[in-house]
């Protein structure tokens, strides 16, 4: 493969973020995203640059700054509306050939992890999924790029030395944002890159947004998360009613999602969704392999469950034996009033 | 319809066991099996050629023993497997495996349709499937849900994502990656399962497949592991609550005000 001498690697500086857009917004992972950039781009004496590409984004795009970002190349095309993996991945090859950045961060969504490998092989680089640490060699200015693999089971340490821009993807939650400054100032670059191609672009017919706040696995901080216990639909209405008190998502194990209990996205475990919340509160589920491997990355693991010695029961931090129907309504009347 | 489907053979996680010490599952001989979301990926192939007519090739990447996975797909309804085995395509990181996938659908010839299962159960990356796309320069569809129409130059499909889903069509030939929600794939009959033990499978090598031996294997990875280690274990000790409903409830906001988590 195509590798890069020491003096064309040297071409190649500053530490990018692809800002997650979705509804025409930016989203909160890009604010962490750049937070782990900024640490990177200090230790690497250069600077934070974020590429903001979508329908009607510029004026989101400025209030990136007061994160840290240093400029934002703002690619604003109605043609971006809805997910373009084709479009997005050519016009973000363009720019990586145009200002050659060293490092490209990009949020481990279902948007970016569709992205960012269809660009990684375009240009001809790196890149490693779902990072859960990222520091720079101080002997040779490389990316360290760590992550968990076989549901979290080995964490390996990955790098890329002969090719440039090195690529990863971070989960949301993972990094922590930054306190927004917002006096700090910085650059805006318009760029008009988009191909007139249009049979590469994807028609899209329907979106659909749930009204469910519930649903976001993926960017939440706290998981109620229910099992075969939760013995039908209206069990997980309860759980509902707990996640929402908490500002948390609501899981499921496959055994209750099978039983059609509720739908598939909310699936956690490896056929479902992995997930890394600072804390994750497992009702009636006995805790298989299967749905260990999604969640045992979790900050505190609280289990609730009749049975005192399953599998959950045994990986938890906390463990409460009883009844989760009598709990859960308890723990609702203790919570703080928000 | 002439239609690829992309498998990996993984190790089963069903039958693994928890470190007591660790909390973590004990990886080590674990019997290998097609990795489950392929399982999907591979059903859904065989369900529009039944619609639609056509082939349905089961393709995979692995040493030799991987050519129980092709069996497998053989038996649940693949009218053939092709088992891509070398040493030089050892040690491939997703650039370059999805690279010898490409070259080895591009020998294949004329083919509509490639459907992998969104990740597999042990790199879990996710980017295999949007690599062979990128190689080819086809169109992707990722997380796909369920496929609505297809035709002979286009496909709409449903797409799942974190706040619900998307309908969208595009051309054709494309890669599709699938979730679990798609269908629910077929037990093999006996007949079928005779049939895949008798069935002749090709192993291709990079000569075979016209690939560029530096883009192969190790050479052609642009990644390097260069280190591995066991996250750190789960504290040991759990904290056991019982006692009345309230008194549970009470103990465990306790707990999770603690440690600022409510």
């Amino acid at each position: 493969m195509l590798t890069l001498t020491d003096i064309e690697r040297k071409e190649y500086s500053n530490i990018w973020v692809v800002a997650e857009v979705s509804s025409g917004a930016v989203q909160p992972v890009t604010h962490e995203l750049i937070g782990a950039a900024r640490e990177l781009a200090d230790a690497r004496k250069s600077e934070v640059w974020t590429v903001a590409m979508g329908s009607d984004i510029s004026s989101d795009a400025k209030s990136l700054f007061a994160y840290g970002a240093d400029k934002v190349i703002v690619v604003d095309d109605a043609r971006l509306d809805g997910i373009q993996d084709e479009v997005e991945a050519k016009a973000l090859v363009r720019l990586i050939n145009k200002y050659k950045p060293e490092v490209v961060l990009c949020a481990a969504t279902v948007k970016g992890r569709a992205l960012i490998p269809r660009v990684a092989v375009m240009a001809n680089c790196g890149l490693t999924a779902d990072c859960t640490g990222l520091s720079i060699d101080p002997e040779n200015g490389d990316l360290l790029q760590t992550r968990p693999a076989f549901g979290g089971n080995i964490l390996a340490t990955i790098r890329c030395s002969n090719h440039r821009p090195q690529m990863a993807t971070v989960r949301p939650r993972v990094m922590k944002a930054p306190e927004p400054d917002r006096g700090r100032q910085g650059e805006i670059i318009s760029e008009c890159i988009l191909d007139t191609d249009a049979d590469k672009v994807k028609k899209i017919i329907e979106i659909f947004h749930s009204s469910e706040a519930t649903l976001n696995l993926s960017d939440a901080r706290i998981i109620i998360a229910g099992g075969r216990g939760m013995k039908g639909p209206e069990g997980f209405e309860l759980l509902k009613k707990f996640a929402s008190r908490v500002g948390g998502a609501v899981g499921a194990s496959r055994a209750a999602v099978d039983a059609g209990w509720i739908p598939y996205t909310h699936q956690i475990g490896q056929t479902g969704q992995t997930v890394q919340t600072t804390l994750y509160i497992a009702c009636g589920i006995s805790g298989q392999i299967q749905h260990l491997v999604g969640m045992q990355s979790c900050d505190v693991i609280v289990a609730i469950d009749k049975v005192p010695d399953t599998p959950m029961m045994q990986m938890a931090d906390i463990a409460i034996v009883g009844d989760l129907f009598e709990i859960v309504p308890e723990i609702l009347n203790e919570l703080p009033k928000l | 319809m002439k239609i690829v489907v992309c498998i990996k053979q993984v190790p089963a996680t069903n039958d693994a066991k928890i470190d007591p010490e660790t909390k973590r599952i004990i990886r080590e001989g674990l019997k290998a099996i097609m990795n489950p979301f392929d399982t999907y990926a591979l059903e859904e192939g065989v369900r529009l050629r039944e619609k639609l007519g056509g082939e349905v090739i089961a393709l995979t990447m692995g040493p030799p023993k991987a050519e129980a996975v092709l069996r497998e797909a053989l038996a649940a309804g693949a009218d053939r497997g092709i088992l891509l085995s070398d040493r030089a395509f050892g040690g491939s990181d997703t650039w370059a495996t999805s690279y010898a996938l490409a070259k080895a659908i591009e020998k294949i010839g004329d083919v509509d349709l490639v459907i992998c299962g969104k990740q597999a159960i042990d790199g879990d990356t996710a980017q295999v499937g949007p690599g062979i796309s990128a190689h080819l320069n086809w169109m992707q569809a990722a997380s796909v849900m369920a496929v609505e129409q297809v035709d002979e130059s286009c496909i709409t499909v449903k797409r799942m994502h974190e706040e619900g889903h998307d309908i969208c069509k595009m051309q054709l030939p494309a890669v599709l990656t699938v979730v679990k929600d798609i269908n629910t794939p077929r037990i093999p009959s006996l007949k079928g399962r005779l049939a895949a033990q008798k069935a002749q499978i090709p192993v291709w090598k990079p000569e075979d497949i016209g690939a560029d031996p530096d883009k192969l294997g190790l050479n052609g990875s642009p990644t390097r592991v260069v280190k591995t280690q066991p996250p750190d274990p789960r504290q040991t000790d759990t904290i056991r609550i019982e006692g009345t409903a309230q008194e549970c409830a009470r103990a465990l906001v306790r707990e999770l005000r603690l440690r600022s988590l409510v």
